[in-house]
């Protein structure tokens, strides 16, 4: 058998050329291993890969172009309609977008919160770990080793990014769109205040970070389910209908008792952040709420995937 | 490097290693010893708990009981230590297949924080470079072969330097000469000092290329050493003759224990002369080429210390009518197929 024979660099396509090159490599080895752990630094490398990753993916693009499209469908339905939308029927706000196009923004958030966004961030959160372990990367992330812990903070991380991505890519679509439809000016607030365009993006940006907060809560949870399973269909189901569920719950009045505790509860509570001045009250709540599912969950996910072996 | 770079330690060592699942023991009371510098052919048949092994060397999965240390630290208590200086391909190569081999490479350097980012790039390049990939760097990965997904999970395991690679059914998928670049790429950081671990099921690949050769079977470890301890004291003579009775006597006159071998009941009448035959003890100085495998023809000293022509000579001297004559070594597979049985069902 003539494969028996060493071959150095002799043989052709791409042949390893032996001598000198690894020679090279050793010689990087010997200050490489010399230094080696004490690079502090070098675990941020592993988020901005992350992030890179996430937001050049084809897929995340999809989902913040479906989200995108939410406020851009409302404004041109208005738009064209002949009626004037009436108050009290439809989403809240509808009927102000024909004064201020920046309603579209706030109206565009209202309808994405209880099925759009949860839907997106599901599909982001739900495919964390168990993509990762689907695909067989996993374990090649640890035995690199990128740490157990280091990579469930930076999956969550990478999630929370979505979660502000989406929620600034409704108010973003939403006020391109009202700007390009409707007439904007001034914004008369719910206390009856009236502020200037410039504090009305402000605001508009204050209500995507409050929807954001709202969904970290529901990552922590999507988070924990993709530890569980190498199958990310699983996790993002399991995360997107216990969403759905947990609204329903909220919605019946014999389970008022159960409602405080809810992660969905104070989803649509915003509105306090459109009167002068700020009130933070509900957003406070709602933050500390998120961050006890955030702790309870991360704790879930922290044991499980700690202590879980990788067999994918 | 630690202090424990000495020669003559084990870059892998196992000390009753055991994993079970469930009711399953994939895992059965393992004794690993891995000298430092080997490369070491890691046997089995499909499902004799190899990559099992290999998961709880490097940390993914825990042992049901028993040790394991790599590299002299104990695992996978010493896991942020140990792994920086461990390139591995575990069960095949996994990557994002939206992204380019490079893209790829890069994205799992990421995770190693020992990893220099300055660097980052030219080790990619010089990784796909020796694997043969420079042309697909750009390629997604979607639109690789079996071949070249293999070749990259190889480079992924060079992205740093390393002291012990860890490789798992390395030549999966290969073409020959892909499998041939894969043999050399092995001598090569071997001969630079690297330890490399291969798991295999196809002998040949280990008789190529390894110094020494553990044996799973069914979870159990059923042999370890060096190829030539492998394969030691298991050659045979034998002769074809009508005139058994007196080859045997020669043979024990020349020092060796022979018998006449049963003849096969299935063949009948077609069984022709019957043959005697008597263990051998392999030359043991130095490795029989394994080029020379099968057709070993070389006047090596044999047991009783006579050579085969003199046994021969005797034979005919003896007035045996010699109507065969051949000397068998044991290669490699009929030890595996000896320890881990013949047929081709999974044992378990």
């Amino acid at each position: 058998m003539s494969d028996s024979q060493p071959a150095p660099g002799g043989t052709s396509r791409g042949a390893p050329d032996t001598g000198g090159a690894i020679a090279g490599i050793a010689a990087a080895a010997q200050s490489a291993s010399a230094t080696a752990p004490a690079r502090p630094l070098g675990a941020w490398a592993l988020l901005v890969s992350e992030l890179n990753v996430l937001f050049r993916r084809r897929r995340t693009w999809a989902l913040l172009l479906a989200l995108a499209a939410v406020p851009v469908l409302i404004a041109v339905a208005v738009r064209l309609s002949s009626r004037e939308p009436s108050p009290g029927r439809g989403p809240p706000f509808l009927d102000q977008v024909t004064q201020n196009g920046l309603f579209v923004a706030v109206t565009g958030l209202i309808v994405s919160i209880p099925l759009f966004l949860p839907l997106t961030v599901g599909v982001v959160v739900g495919d964390t770990i168990a993509g990762e372990a689907g695909l067989g990367t996993l374990r090649y992330l640890l035995v690199a080793p990128a740490g157990r812990v280091w990579l469930l903070v930076v999956k969550y991380l990478g999630a929370a990014a979505f979660c502000l991505a989406a929620t600034v890519t409704v108010v973003t679509a939403g006020v391109l769109a009202g700007l390009a439809l409707f007439p904007v000016g001034p914004l008369t607030l719910l206390s009856g205040d009236t502020i200037g365009l410039a504090e009305s993006f402000g605001r508009a940006l204050l209500i995507a970070g409050y929807v954001t907060v709202s969904l970290l809560g529901l990552s922590a949870i999507g988070l924990f389910f993709s530890t569980l399973t190498v199958v990310p269909v699983g996790a993002m189901a399991a995360t997107i209908v216990l969403s759905v569920v947990t609204q329903v719950l909220d919605s019946l009045p014999q389970l008022e008792w159960l409602h405080p505790w809810l992660f969905s509860h104070y989803w649509l509570d915003f509105a306090d952040l459109l009167r002068q001045p700020v009130d933070f009250s509900s957003f406070g709540a709602n933050a500390l709420l998120q961050a006890g599912y955030l702790l309870l969950f991360g704790a879930l996910a922290y044991g499980r995937f700690l202590t879980k072996d990788i067999l994918s | 490097m630690t202090p424990a770079a000495r020669a003559g330690d084990l870059a892998i060592e196992t000390r009753a290693l055991t994993k079970r699942f469930g009711r399953q023991l994939a895992v059965d009371a393992v004794d690993l010893a891995v000298p430092t510098g080997s490369v070491f052919g890691f046997l089995g048949p499909n499902g004799s708990g190899k990559t099992t092994s290999i998961r709880v060397m490097l940390g993914l999965a825990a042992a049901t009981s028993g040790e394991v240390s790599v590299l002299g630290e104990p695992m996978p208590g010493r896991l942020a230590r140990v792994l920086p200086q461990v390139g591995a391909l575990v069960e095949g190569p996994a990557f994002y297949p939206f992204l380019s081999g490079a893209a790829n490479l890069a994205r799992l350097d990421t995770a190693d924080r020992a990893a220099p980012w300055r660097t980052r790039k030219a080790r990619v390049d010089r990784a796909l470079e020796r694997v043969g990939l420079s042309n697909a760097a750009r390629k997604k990965v979607s639109a690789y072969s079996l071949g070249m997904k293999q070749r990259l999970g190889i480079a992924n395991a060079l992205l740093m330097p390393r002291r012990l690679l860890v490789l798992d059914e390395p030549t999966n998928g290969l073409d020959p000469q892909g499998t041939r670049e894969v043999r050399a790429l092995v001598r090569s950081l071997s001969g630079e000092g690297t330890t490399v671990f291969v798991s295999s099921h196809l002998l040949a690949e280990v008789e190529h290329m390894c110094t020494h050769a553990a044996i799973m079977s069914a979870g159990r470890l059923v042999a370890q050493g060096t190829l030539d301890e492998l394969r030691a004291g298991e050659s045979r003579v034998r002769v074809r003759t009508p005139d058994a009775a007196a080859a045997v006597r020669v043979l024990v006159a020349a020092g060796l224990p022979a018998a006449p071998e049963p003849v096969p009941e299935d063949l009948g009448d077609r069984a022709g002369d019957p043959w005697v035959s008597a263990p051998l003890e392999l030359p043991r100085s130095g490795r029989v080429a394994p080029a020379e495998q099968g057709n070993w023809s070389a006047g090596g000293q044999l047991g009783g210390g006579a050579l085969p022509e003199e046994l021969v000579a005797a034979l005919v001297a003896a007035g045996v009518r010699v109507r065969g004559f051949e000397v068998q070594n044991t290669s490699l597979e009929d030890r595996f197929v000896a320890l881990t049985g013949e047929g081709f069902d999974v044992v378990r």
